[in-house]
């Protein structure tokens, strides 16, 4: 009964006083909007990327050529150490399909399957007026499984689509719609890949699932119709016109059982027996699982740090409170011995003090969850991650919003407390 | 009715100075007493208002209201009795600058823990009784100085007091506003039976009374009774 009162009080008092209060309470709108944004975000990209590499597989070891002795580069683009190094990397010096028959050979307990690719380029697949647009990639036939191809209709591109470098491709979905419509079996059918004035026939063998990419990059404005989609021919045909016939980069994908690190330190020490005596060039190993984790954790770093920086935000607004509720006091004295002279106990008064103190961080908190929020929503967007907010985090910033009125809300109310009636009364 | 026996109130401004504020006071006020206690500044009225006001405790010496000694009593008890047995009417009015008339006479209710309901009948009741029944919902600012103090009357009386206790109530008003206020005194005194205890300055105000004390220099100079003017 007492705590509506008080309540009521509260109010009356940040009414009478808004410019003040909402300054007062700026320092904790801006702490709890900041760490509300920072965990809306921080959730959001965390599950958009752990879905995203999942996606990938984190069963899977990349293998890349990379230059002896260099860090450099983004380990995950091996084209750009290759590309960017002085000396490019020659065919003896990649990968060849005998390592890694020898590899299979030697690992066939731990290695589900091997995925290889070669982009080839991107261009159109045209039919009189209607089109397509696509990015031609060879693959070999391990892809499918590595890669969580999901395939609708027909099959993958198999080992006598590769032996016999046979005219074939696996489309998508999208592209299906766009050429044929929905009514024609797009299975065996003819396609005519137009790129940079070569036009090119394919085969269709198979249909697979275009599935959105939740990852940012891929937030494009192009139109439904026209985004690109991935098609996929044999991956000898795809190297027939290149010089390079070997592979700067494979992707491994283990049984579900394999002990990651052992296997990825296999797979170093494998590739290493070949590449001992080879001046510039060595064979890194990644792994998807241990890659989810450097990214998170280093999500979570950037995250403890701001949410840090927001902490101190709050302290500071904290003392904000105790100051203006200082003030408040001082001000109030008269009221406060006048009380005391009604009958108010010293317990009325602390009450009343933090009663107010908590008021004015609770809106301050209040205020501050509705603008995280928005940011959080805001910054998600940006971001293309889907936004995620968590009714605990919401539950605990208020609480928490609670807490620092009641914390430094304390000192002022019991000075209040402890004010002798005759001085309060007396004072001007 | 309130007792004080060879009561003393000393102030300790470093020895081997002390000032003796009040000394040897004994007095008796029964119940339904109109009285007035008259001394010039620094006489010690004020001090001696705030001991029987259970504001402040005497330094030695017995204090008693309804025989319930009050001397030796601590904070929280004396914020007991300051709310169920002391009903305080200051000069300068004291209200609530943001609550109303009626919130402000309900106010001393709260603290004693009476029920919502029974608090705003009271209230209006009494504000009825001081004449402020059409005002209850105005705040202070809104009220003239003689309307605020007839609002803080009503609100000395809520909890059914032993004793008013009014600390210069018409100070700051004019004669006109003040003898008006002084009316509204007599007038609850005659119909609620009140005690009443107008410390005052003024011997013109004192004349209203039944009984008039005169302090000096912390000691009872005379009390004698009076025959109020009509």
């Amino acid at each position: 009964m007492f705590f509506k009162e008080n309540l009521v009080l509260a109010l009356e008092s940040l009414r009478s006083n808004k410019m003040r209060a909402f300054l007062t309470m700026l320092g904790i709108i801006i702490g709890i909007a900041s760490v509300i944004a920072i965990i809306s975000v921080g959730d959001s990209l965390s599950s958009s990327i752990t879905t995203e590499m999942q996606g990938i597989g984190t069963n899977n070891f990349r293998i890349n050529v990379r230059e002896k002795d260099s860090n450099v580069g983004n380990p995950r683009d091996p084209r750009a150490n290759i590309m960017g190094s002085s000396a490019s990397a020659e065919d003896e010096d990649l990968i060849t399909p005998e390592m890694l028959e020898a590899f299979q050979e030697q690992f066939k307990d731990q290695v589900a399957a091997i995925s290889l690719t070669e982009s080839v380029g991107s261009g159109q697949v045209k039919d009189e007026r209607l089109y397509a647009n696509v990015a031609v990639s060879g693959v070999n036939p391990g892809y499918l499984q590595v890669n969580n191809v999901e395939l609708l209709s027909g099959r993958f591109i198999n080992d006598r689509d590769t032996a016999g470098r046979k005219s074939v491709a696996v489309v998508s979905d999208k592209l299906v719609n766009n050429i044929f419509g929905k009514s024609v079996n797009p299975i065996g059918q003819e396609i005519k890949f137009y790129e940079a004035g070569e036009i090119k026939t394919y085969i269709i063998v198979g249909v697979y699932k275009h599935s959105e990419s939740a990852m940012f990059i891929g937030a494009s404005s192009s139109s439904e119709k026209d985004t690109q989609t991935s098609m996929y021919i044999p991956i000898t045909l795809a190297k027939q016109s290149k010089t390079i016939k070997n592979y700067s980069n494979a992707t491994i994908m283990s049984n579900t059982n394999v002990d990651a690190d052992q296997f990825t330190k296999d797979i170093k020490e494998f590739f290493a027996k070949y590449y001992e005596k080879n001046p510039k060039w060595e064979v890194s190993t990644i792994n998807m699982a241990s890659q989810i984790e450097m990214a998170s954790s280093m999500l979570s770093t950037i995250s403890l740090a701001i949410a840090i920086i927001a902490a101190i935000s709050l302290l500071v607004g904290g003392i904000g409170v105790m100051n203006i509720m200082l003030v408040s006091v001082t001000e109030r004295t008269r009221e406060i011995g006048t009380r005391k002279a009604l009958g108010a106990k010293n317990f009325h008064i602390r009450m009343q003090f933090i009663t107010e103190a908590m008021i004015i961080a609770l809106v301050g908190g209040l205020i501050g969850l509705v603008l995280g929020l928005l940011l959080g929503m805001l910054g998600s967007k940006l971001l293309g991650a889907a936004p995620s907010f968590s009714i605990p985090t919401i539950l605990l910033t208020v609480t928490f919003s609670m807490a620092i009125g009641v914390f430094f809300g304390y000192y002022p109310a019991n000075k209040a407390a402890q004010l002798d009636p005759i001085d309060a009364l007396r004072y001007e | 009715m309130i007792e004080v026996k060879s009561l003393e109130k000393k102030y300790f401004i470093g020895t081997p100075n002390e000032l003796l504020v009040l000394d040897n006071v004994n007095l008796k006020i029964e119940d339904g007493e109109f009285v007035a206690l008259v001394g010039a500044s620094g006489s010690g009225k004020s001090t001696f208002m705030n001991i029987v006001g259970a504001l402040d405790r005497p330094t030695s010496g017995e204090y008693a209201i309804d025989g319930v000694p009050v001397h030796s009593m601590t904070q929280n008890e004396l914020s007991d009795i300051r709310g169920k047995k002391i009903g305080f009417v200051f000069q300068s009015f004291n209200l609530m600058g943001r609550s109303n008339a009626l919130k402000n006479v309900e106010l001393p209710m709260l603290y004693a823990g009476v029920s919502l309901k029974e608090r705003a009948r009271r209230a209006k009741e009494l504000l009825e009784l001081v004449g402020m029944g059409d005002r209850i919902h105005h705040l202070p600012n809104e009220l003239s100085g003689g309307q605020k103090q007839r609002v803080a009357i009503a609100r000395s009386l809520v909890n059914d007091p032993s004793i008013i206790l009014a600390d210069e109530p018409t100070g700051a008003l004019d004669s006109k506003t003040g003898d008006m206020v002084m009316d509204i005194f007599k007038k609850v005194h005659k119909e609620k039976k009140k005690t009443i205890l107008v410390i005052t300055h003024s011997m013109e105000v004192a004349q209203m009374t039944q009984r008039i004390i005169t302090i000096r220099d912390g000691r009872i100079l005379s009390d004698v009774p009076n025959t109020p003017m009509a």
